[in-house]
């Protein structure tokens, strides 16, 4: 009678956390439509979106650069081990740069984009709604939905795909330095194997679309997790922790789907 | 008070929970003339606060109406709500100042977004709003380097910065020094005066109240059981009323939160057999 009863409790679990993920989802689905709906604000008055570029992409710039020439020169030394093993070290400059531009940059960048950036986008706005600002500003008639979720939700979407260009780049500029540099690859041979085999389309802009929705992806969960966390220091704080966690998974989720149907359209 | 067509806000019979189950205002009417600063007291959880918020709009009643310059709240769309909030100013319990922004910005805020004034004109009036809360020299501080009272005096500032008919204080008097707290207490009935507003001022601090406030409402468990001048306030003898004004530990509200037999709760009865 009590594993009976143990049992219906872990199905009634599975289906109370099922409905309320779906319940969240739709929420979260629902609160990006109303900040699209009043991003009006954001387009109309660029300075209001440039300030939030800065603070989500500029300042992570630095992460991003330094972990994409350490990603590129890791990948430098892993390939070169790999493929001499075939005597084909010269390819090293076409791996590197296909891992970088259709997989790794996006989903690297991403994932540190929305530790740095997408926590501090919903403590920020966890914060204001803690200390009654975003009430504020409703009573001064300004809707809190388009002057301060919106700027950071575009400044988000427009950084992510420069962030992870910058972090290709820069990847296979380390592994440019370890493998041409250090490893006695041929440079000639690195940059026109890399030239003739990096397709813009189907590389260069599989990676840059993955990259824009991945953003799209941080902006709203990022943003849906400040405006929804309950007004006190530990509901900021577990909103902020649900941020980097959701957003995380969902750039995995998306990456998989977004693969899936790539590989299906250019038919590698 | 009577009924007077020259009311700024009439609430009649109110009714309001935040569940179904429970009701936190009850059956509260009041009225509140234009150009006068009302006070509506009690003590913390008796849902001051919450008819604040129904006045302004932030929450909508279960039974009952609110009516702000004839204007029935309920009814109002999201447009029709912030056409009135434009009208309204709202100091918030803490102060509520946008903690990226200026002083300056802070109070040029509004300006910059309901109205086409240029930047100097902007800038003229933002210095004039805190040369009357005598912070003009604190203009370009970031919210993080003022002290409470401060703060209050700038929040206050902002609140009536496009000159609204109506203003609303929830607790503006919580947690200042006795210098701070008879400032902000002076500025607000200057400012009412000045603008020819209409103040409600919600607060437990009795004394600082009474001699600003034209008028009290006393609440407690979500009804109003008190109302008149302060002098007459001072001078009630209601026990509730009393106690309230007096601060005094026994009375009908009492010190105890229900619970259940102390002794049951220490374990004692086992040494008492």
């Amino acid at each position: 009678m009590a594993e009976q009863n143990s049992g219906a409790g872990l199905v009634v679990g599975i289906g109370g956390w099922t409905v309320a993920a779906v319940r969240r989802t739709g929420a979260a689905t629902i609160f990006m439509l109303r900040v699209l709906a009043a991003s009006g604000v954001s387009l109309r008055r660029v300075r209001l979106t440039l300030r939030e570029i800065y603070f989500a992409g500029t300042l992570s710039l630095v992460i991003i650069m330094v972990s994409g020439l350490f990603v590129g020169m890791v990948l430098g030394m892993q390939g070169y081990e790999t493929l001499q093993t075939y005597g084909s070290e010269e390819k090293l400059g076409v791996l590197v740069a296909l891992s970088l531009v259709r997989e790794l940059g996006p989903v690297v960048a991403a994932l540190l984009f929305a530790s740095r950036a997408g926590s501090a986008i919903t403590a920020e706005i966890g914060l204001m709604k803690a200390t009654d600002q975003l009430a504020a500003m409703e009573m001064m008639a300004v809707d809190p939905v388009a002057r301060v979720v919106a700027p950071r939700f575009w400044g988000a979407v427009l950084s992510m795909p420069l962030l992870a260009a910058l972090f290709s780049s820069l990847g296979i500029l380390g592994a440019y330095l370890v493998g041409v540099s250090l490893l006695g690859v041929d440079e000639g041979a690195f940059w026109s194997q890399m030239q003739a085999a990096v397709d813009v389309r189907q590389d260069v802009l599989n990676g840059v679309v993955k990259s824009i929705v991945f953003g799209i992806g941080i902006a709203t969960v990022a943003t849906f997790e400040g405006f929804d966390a309950p007004p006190t220091a530990e509901g900021v704080s577990r909103a902020t922790t649900r941020t980097v966690v959701h957003s995380s998974l969902l750039i995995l989720a998306l990456d998989l789907v977004l693969t899936g149907f790539m590989l299906q359209i250019w038919g590698h | 008070m009577t009924a007077t067509d020259d009311a700024m806000v009439m609430v009649e019979s109110l009714e309001f929970g935040y569940t179904s189950a429970a009701s936190v205002l009850r059956d509260i009417t009041l009225e509140v003339p234009r150009g006068k600063v009302v006070a509506l007291m009690g003590g913390s959880g008796c849902g001051k606060t919450t008819l604040l918020r129904l006045i302004s709009g932030q929450l909508r009643a279960r039974e009952g109406r609110v009516l702000v310059a004839g204007e029935d709240m309920a009814a109002l769309d999201r447009e029709g709500l912030y056409r009135m909030r434009r009208r309204m100013g709202m100091l918030f319990q803490l102060g509520a100042l946008f903690t990226d922004m200026t002083v300056f910005e802070n109070i040029a805020f509004q300006m910059r977004e309901h109205t086409m004034l240029p930047d100097d004109a902007v800038r003229d009036l933002v210095l004039m709003k805190l040369e009357a809360v005598g912070l003009r020299g604190a203009a370009r501080l970031m919210p993080s380097e003022l002290s409470g009272g401060m703060a209050r005096r700038v929040a206050l500032a902002r609140a009536v910065a496009l000159d609204p008919m109506l203003v609303l204080y929830d607790e503006p008097f919580a947690g200042l020094d006795p210098i701070s707290l008879s400032v902000v207490g002076q500025l607000i009935r200057r400012s009412n005066d000045a603008l020819g507003a209409t103040s409600i001022v919600v607060t437990h601090d009795v004394q600082e109240s009474l001699s600003i406030v034209d008028y009290v409402y006393l609440m407690a468990e979500g009804r109003i059981v008190a109302e008149g001048t302060p002098d007459a306030m001072r001078a009630c003898e209601e026990p509730r009323v009393r106690q309230f004004i007096r601060g005094g530990m026994d009375g009908p509200v009492e010190f105890h939160y229900p619970a259940g037999d102390y002794a049951r709760d220490l374990a004692l009865q086992d040494i008492h057999g």
